[in-house]
């Protein structure tokens, strides 16, 4: 009865599942992501009880619950909080060309981090407390790859 | 909190590949041998709770197409999408509520199915980061560089976890990828992200496993070897990376303090005599024994440096292997479990830690440990 098992060569189905999404930013994260595109401004919400300023914007506070009504404006430099440099490129996924890298950022005038892209970095240069720029792309459609990636902060002259 | 206890374990064999088990297959096995574990048949099962993913599986609803395969026709079944420490942890509130005596909980995956970072990625926001193609190894590899800056913990630190654990997988027939490795061939393999090279990385894995919960009533019935759950907690953190300090363990210390309060253990580096943790990466080993209060913030590399978690140290970590020698997601957080277990009944074959009274495992659910959960299982009550 085993025999039937023995060099059994086992059947795979491929498949692909390609379901459309449209994922709604809702009125917090649109008026942020309107400000990116439009303006080049990076904008950040404030709670009202602990004061933590939130970057991307938080309609709420997710520690003290209660709702962020303040709108703050942000600097486009921050500081480098933590960091990676990617060395395996994924096709589907890897956005630039190697090396590239991965930053939470502090964006000044905010509290928390903001995870992005690093680029035009030199091998060896990121450490955490790096200042570093956001790169705005010429052609901007309203999502956060409105920003290409951040850079550390170049002083000219 | 009333008493529960494991009565039952069932554990595949973890491959890179089981192309001839397909998931419920999986799922029949492991069942099977957690029946058996028991001494039980199926309708001693009063209810099921299985683990899985959508995303993984690639079909929705992905906990009814394993239902035949767990024996689940006229129970009440329910379902955790997350990890299988998780699961337990549904499954033990089921029998505490009184309305079930016993608890069937299976978890399954197939990594090989499917492709790992794209599913990965799928778990980060898709407003603010999925965009930017970041997945499980990228975001860890923020949080290692995070731990590792704060505390000065170095590569090579993290690396001898990888030496441990890979070498104890050869003492485990069910884990994948047993190494013999010395530091060296860590740090030469190749960088995936950095600070994390492949050798930090746990494999991509297929398998599933179970585990059956009981009443002090049911149990008594069952088994002369129970597994006494004697404290578990959980504990969340922030969803987006930017708004944790990486670095900061307080989720797991939250979930570690509680499970202990409950356990009545007010020492863990004395009264804990085991460990096993969710290491999907060699610096997690190092942070998640610190959160769970093994060594000071920052000393993981110096207690594994030490030899304590070594399989014939003061408190052995991860003797199966860890997540580091096979690592089926939602799956591996049962694993822990079932290692603590067979150790607690002596019966881990040649990984038999000596005198093991009280285990802790410990799983993770979320990016970078956003979640933790924690469970002081014991040979008594």
């Amino acid at each position: 009865m085993e025999d039937w098992r023995k060099d059994q060569e086992i059947v795979v189905m491929e498949g692909r599942i390609k379901v459309p999404y449209r994922w709604a930013a809702g009125e917090v994260g649109t008026r942020y992501l309107q400000a990116l595109r439009d303006e080049m401004r990076f904008l950040g919400t404030r709670c009202p009880g602990c004061g933590i300023v939130y970057h991307p914007p938080r309609r709420n506070c997710p520690d003290c619950e209660r709702e962020c009504g303040e709108w703050v404006e942000l600097g486009e430099r921050g500081t480098l909080l933590t960091y990676t440099v990617v060395r395996r490129h994924h096709p589907q996924l890897s956005p630039l060309p190697l090396p590239f890298g991965y930053g939470i950022v502090r964006l000044e005038g905010a509290d928390t981090g903001f995870l992005h892209l690093l680029y035009e970095f030199q091998e060896g240069e990121l450490r955490a407390g790096l200042p570093v720029e956001a790169v705005f792309a010429q052609e901007r459609e309203g999502s956060v790859l409105d920003v290409r990636y951040f850079r550390p902060v170049r002083e000219v002259g | 909190m009333e008493p529960v206890a494991v009565v039952g374990v069932g554990m595949t064999a973890m491959r890179r590949e089981r192309r001839k088990d397909g998931y419920a297959d999986l799922v029949y096995e492991a069942v099977c041998l957690a029946l058996e574990d028991a001494g039980m048949t199926i309708d001693q099962v009063d209810n099921v709770v299985t683990v899985s993913n959508d995303f993984f599986d690639g079909r929705t609803i992905s906990s009814m197409a394993i239902q035949d395969a767990c024996g689940s026709y006229d129970k009440n079944v329910s379902t955790v999408e997350g990890d299988g420490t998780f699961g337990a942890f549904y499954g033990l509130m089921r029998i505490l509520s009184g309305s079930f005596g016993t608890t069937l909980v299976c978890a399954h995956h197939k990594g090989s199915e499917s492709e790992m970072a794209l599913i990965t990625n799928a778990m980060f926001d898709p407003i603010y980061e999925r965009f930017l193609g970041v997945e499980a190894i990228t975001s860890s590899a923020l949080q290692a560089r995070a731990y590792m800056d704060k505390y000065g913990v170095t590569e090579e630190d993290c690396a001898l976890v990888s030496v441990k654990n890979h070498g104890n997988a050869f003492r485990n027939p069910v884990a994948q990828l047993p190494l013999e490795l010395t530091v060296e061939e860590v740090m030469a393999s190749p960088y995936v992200a950095e600070p994390l090279k492949v050798l930090d990385c746990c494999p991509i894995s297929d398998g599933a496993s179970a585990v059956i919960l009981a009443s002090a009533e049911r149990a008594a019935k069952i088994t002369d070897k129970p597994v006494w759950v004697r404290g578990v907690a959980h504990c969340c953190d922030a969803y987006h990376l930017g708004d944790r300090d990486l670095s900061d363990v307080r989720a797991l210390q939250y979930a570690a303090r509680k499970a202990y309060s409950m356990a009545g253990i007010s020492d863990p580096r004395q009264e804990i005599d085991l460990v096993e943790l969710y290491d999907a990466f060699t610096y997690m080993e190092l942070m998640w024994l610190e959160g769970l209060g093994f060594c000071d913030p920052g000393d993981g590399g110096k207690l594994t440096a030490s030899g304590a978690t070594a399989l014939d140290g003061k408190i052995p970590v991860n003797p199966s292997g860890g997540c580091l020698s096979g690592h089926p997601v939602l799956v591996a957080g049962l694993n822990r479990i079932i290692e603590c277990v067979l150790q607690l009944r002596g019966d881990a074959g040649e990984r038999q830690v000596d005198g093991v009274r009280a285990a802790v495992a410990h799983g993770v659910n979320g990016p970078c440990g956003q979640s933790h959960c924690v469970w002081v299982l014991g040979g008594e009550r």
